[in-house]
């Protein structure tokens, strides 16, 4: 694997690199800055909107499992929408497609061996495979317990009681790492419900609204004249608000 | 094949915190300043703008920030029985990355350490005998003084502008300060932030319990303030995006808002970014540093002569930096000899969540990395520890620092994981909890160290650095101690059900505690048992000083950050008003 990917920032250092040999200021291949803060007009790099529609990395019985998985992880009710109405299949799709998919920003490099609890993550696959090869142990025993249904297609009593299995490690699902795979799991729905709107789960600001979290206001000073008191302003994110784009808010 | 540049003056390996302070008060002495930086250039609107800023997933999860462990981490083991293995995600520390260093994702918690921690070892057995020190301990005094070091720390609270409230002023103990702080000849220069609602709970609950609460000494601003060097900064707007998180209002002081915008403009100074240094290059009998290796972000290799060598890196990258270059000897758990990457030390953290009942409007998000209020009454040698068992302690703090609901989400203890009731808990439960948190002191010990990993190597092929950590019955006691008294004032505070947060077990890389990480170049007045003299110059090659946390002997119940600021223009004077004069050796061997 490419040990090290350079990111976009380091891309634009290759580029100065070109500019700054030419003005002979250094002939060394990085980016040079002296006399003046280097700046440039909308050189900040927001994170790609997510489009929701298609499935880029599940296959569509994988997103309906992760779907309905969500749904029993954060269920929905009268506090708001389930986990997976709210998106967050749709977010671990485009999380498993990029970085945090491949493991590309950590240190992939052997030997791999397993360690003790307190040395951490020691697997040698990154999340991607890791998903798809659970997802492969969960289909086949559901397959084989479940007369041929998949996961989604259980009723919530059986999806509950298997995730239980799965959580407390004695599902006996062959081939899978319980709970290795049910902690990633639980981890990136919960990301997926409250996280910023922009990564394609807390649809509507779903989690947001369940705790209160107003979003990315930015400013509460006001608040500070005001202890103890409500906040009643709605939540914004990265993108704004539905009302700010023409649609109710 | 390695590429020879012209010679410069002072080459800073690490633009952070130290590394710009010093460049920039060496470049105004005259000298020509080339800093080289491992990470990208990063900058306010570039990088932090209010548009991207604030977000969690980005910042707080998938730590972007931060070096990305695929271009440098480390391996760990708890004891010298296991074999280390690569930290492959950050977990328990988050070490900065690029220019401005962690001191773009710091929260701003500024101290001046007690006068006790310079002379922990001697004034251990002044009040409690020989007896009292820790087994296996490495405890031993700086070879500098608080009293040295105040004119630096004003330095650099007054170029971060710290919002604070002196408590001791020129030995007069100022009511609403902190009463245990060293005497300061002048207070902060600016006022305390104005409090959230929870903090001001604790406030009262702390004075009740005869305690001494003041405000938390804070890099956030409480008003506009500008530096000596005319960096400007505003005020801090409880955004709830501080620790992780660059600041898009220029309200946190940092490199980026505090030092940067003036160091750029000395004609002599340059920053070479995205460059890793490998080596410190010595003179043919390794009594003196003749530049860096650098390797650039093409692979090509490069060769910086200078005549002085800065190491301003993080505490690690430091002590790695320096056993990649055969400067110093390696320290030998074995025999106790050596002093390159010994007394590693850490923190004992730990907290006391409090859940309360009826209709709350904590607001959690509103919220600043620094603002909110302290109990030093428990920390270090404030209190008597006859009887206790352990030496050192922890300062107790409720500084709320975020409503994130990606992490922070509390709900009461025997509450299910996921599910309707966990939901429902969720719910209840955001707008109504409080924490308080400890901050422990940690001493060096025999088998705590710093070395080269024998087998897991980086990009480059250089060995990684291998930790061995474990905490000591000594921590453990401690840490205890405080957790109890923060129960005592979670009750005070009214809370009707606690969660007590204890560390138990084996140090972990797992779970976040600290990015306090010190020692392994430390700082001494024996060459046999310090890395570099009292004025942060190498013994072994004096043309050499190091900069940041590696210095410190041991860890406090403090953030670290105001000592290493403060050490950082301790180490620009000596090196300006010593050093230059006559190059050598500042104490004699």
């Amino acid at each position: 694997m490419p040990p090290y990917a350079p990111d976009r920032r380091q891309l634009l250092a290759a580029t100065a690199l070109i500019a700054l040999t030419a003005q002979g200021r250094t002939p060394a291949k990085a980016r040079s800055v002296h006399g003046a803060l280097p700046w440039s007009a909308h050189e900040a790099y927001p994170p790609t909107r997510v489009s929701p529609g298609g499935w880029l990395f599940f296959t569509a019985d994988e997103a309906a499992t992760i779907e309905a998985m969500a749904n029993r992880l954060i269920p929905a009710d009268d506090l708001g929408p389930g986990g997976g109405e709210a998106g967050c299949a749709v977010f671990l799709d485009r999380q498993l497609m990029g970085p945090y998919g491949s493991s590309a920003w950590l240190y992939m490099q052997g030997p791999f061996a397993k360690g003790t609890p307190q040395q951490g993550l020691q697997d040698e696959y990154p999340p991607a495979t890791r998903y798809r090869a659970a997802l492969d142990a969960i289909a086949a025993h559901c397959r084989e317990h479940f007369d041929g249904r998949l996961f989604h297609a259980l009723s919530p009593q059986d999806q509950d009681a298997l995730l239980t299995a799965i959580d407390s490690g004695r599902s006996g699902i062959t081939g899978l790492d319980e709970k290795g795979f049910f902690e990633m799991l639980l981890q990136n729905m919960m990301e997926g419900y409250f996280a910023d709107p922009i990564y394609g789960g807390n649809r509507d600001m779903a989690g947001w609204k369940l705790v209160g979290f107003p979003g990315t206001r930015y400013d509460y000073r006001e608040m500070l004249a005001r202890p103890n008191q409500p906040y009643n302003e709605p939540p914004v994110g990265l993108t704004g608000r539905p009302a700010w784009n023409g649609s109710p808010a | 094949m390695t590429q020879r540049l012209p010679p410069t003056d002072v080459v800073v390996v690490g633009l952070g915190w130290t590394g710009s302070i010093l460049s920039l008060e060496l470049a105004r002495a005259g000298l020509r300043v080339v800093a080289i930086e491992r990470g990208p250039w990063r900058d306010t609107p570039t990088d932090f703008p209010t548009t991207t800023a604030p977000d969690e997933l980005r910042y707080g999860i998938r730590n972007d920030l931060f070096v990305r462990p695929a271009q440098e981490t480390l391996t760990f083991r708890n004891n010298l029985n296991e074999t280390a293995l690569p930290i492959r995600n950050w977990g328990s520390f988050l070490p900065g990355n690029g220019v401005g260093g962690a001191g773009v994702h710091w929260n701003g918690h500024t101290w001046r350490w007690h006068p006790w921690d310079f002379t922990n070892r001697s004034s251990t057995i002044e009040r409690y005998g020989e007896s009292a020190l820790p087994a296996d301990n490495m405890m031993q005094d700086w070879g500098i003084t608080y009293d040295e070091l105040e004119a630096s720390y004003d330095r650099f609270e007054y170029t971060c502008g710290i919002a604070g409230k002196a408590g001791n002023l020129k030995g007069q103990i100022q009511p609403g300060g902190n009463p245990f702080e060293g005497p300061r000849q002048r207070d902060y220069p600016t006022p305390p932030m104005q409090m959230p609602y929870v903090p001001t709970l604790f406030g009262t609950a702390a004075a009740n319990l005869g305690w001494h609460p003041f405000p938390n000494p804070s890099a956030n601003m409480s008003q506009a303030y500008t530096n000596p060097y005319g960096c400007k900064l505003a005020p801090c707007t409880y955004c709830g995006f501080c620790e992780r998180f660059g600041c898009g209002n220029y309200s946190k002081a940092s490199p980026q808002t505090c030092v940067l915008p003036a160091l750029i403009r000395e004609p002599d100074f340059e920053a070479r970014t995205d460059c890793q240094v490998t080596k410190v290059n010595l003179s043919n009998d390794g009594k003196r540093a003749t530049g860096v290796t650098y390797v650039d972000t093409q692979g090509q290799e490069w060769e910086q002569p200078a005549d002085i060598v800065l190491l301003c890196a993080y505490q690690l990258f430091n002590v790695r930096l320096l056993l990649l270059s055969g400067i110093g000897k390696p320290y030998d758990p074995a025999t106790g000899e050596g002093t390159v990457g010994r007394n590693y030390a850490y923190q004992v953290t730990g907290g006391v969540t409090g859940f309360f009942s009826g209709t709350q409007n904590f607001n959690p998000f509103v919220a600043s990395g620094s603002a909110g209020i302290v109990a030093d009454d428990f920390n270090d040698d404030n209190f008597d520890h006859e009887g206790l068992g352990f030496v050192g302690g922890a300062s107790i703090a409720c500084v709320p620092t975020n409503g994130r609901p990606i992490s922070n989400r509390p709900v009461p203890p025997d509450t299910p994981r996921w599910g309707s009731a966990w939901k429902r808990a969720t719910h209840d439960t955001y707008n109504r909890t409080a924490s308080l948190g400890i901050q422990g002191s940690v001493m060096p010990y025999r088998g705590s160290y710093l070395d080269l990993d024998p087998t897991y190597h980086d990009t480059h092929g250089l060995p990684l650095l291998r930790m061995t950590f474990d905490f000591h019955d000594n921590e453990r006691k401690l840490g205890s101690f405080a957790l109890d008294r923060c129960e005592e004032a979670m009750h005070a505070m009214g809370a009707n059900q606690l969660r007590r947060s204890e560390r138990t077990g084996p140090y972990s890389i797992v779970p976040y505690q600290s990015t306090h990480n010190t020692g392994g170049a430390i700082m001494g007045a024996d060459p046999t048992t310090s890395v570099v003299n009292k004025y942060c110059q190498s013994w072994d090659v004096p043309n050499v000083f190091i900069s940041g946390a590696c210095l410190f002997p041991m860890n406090a119940g403090f953030n670290p950050t105001g000592t290493v600021g403060a050490l950082a223009y301790w180490a620009a004077d000596a090196i300006r008003d010593r050093y230059l004069k006559a190059p050598g050796p500042l104490v004699p061997v």
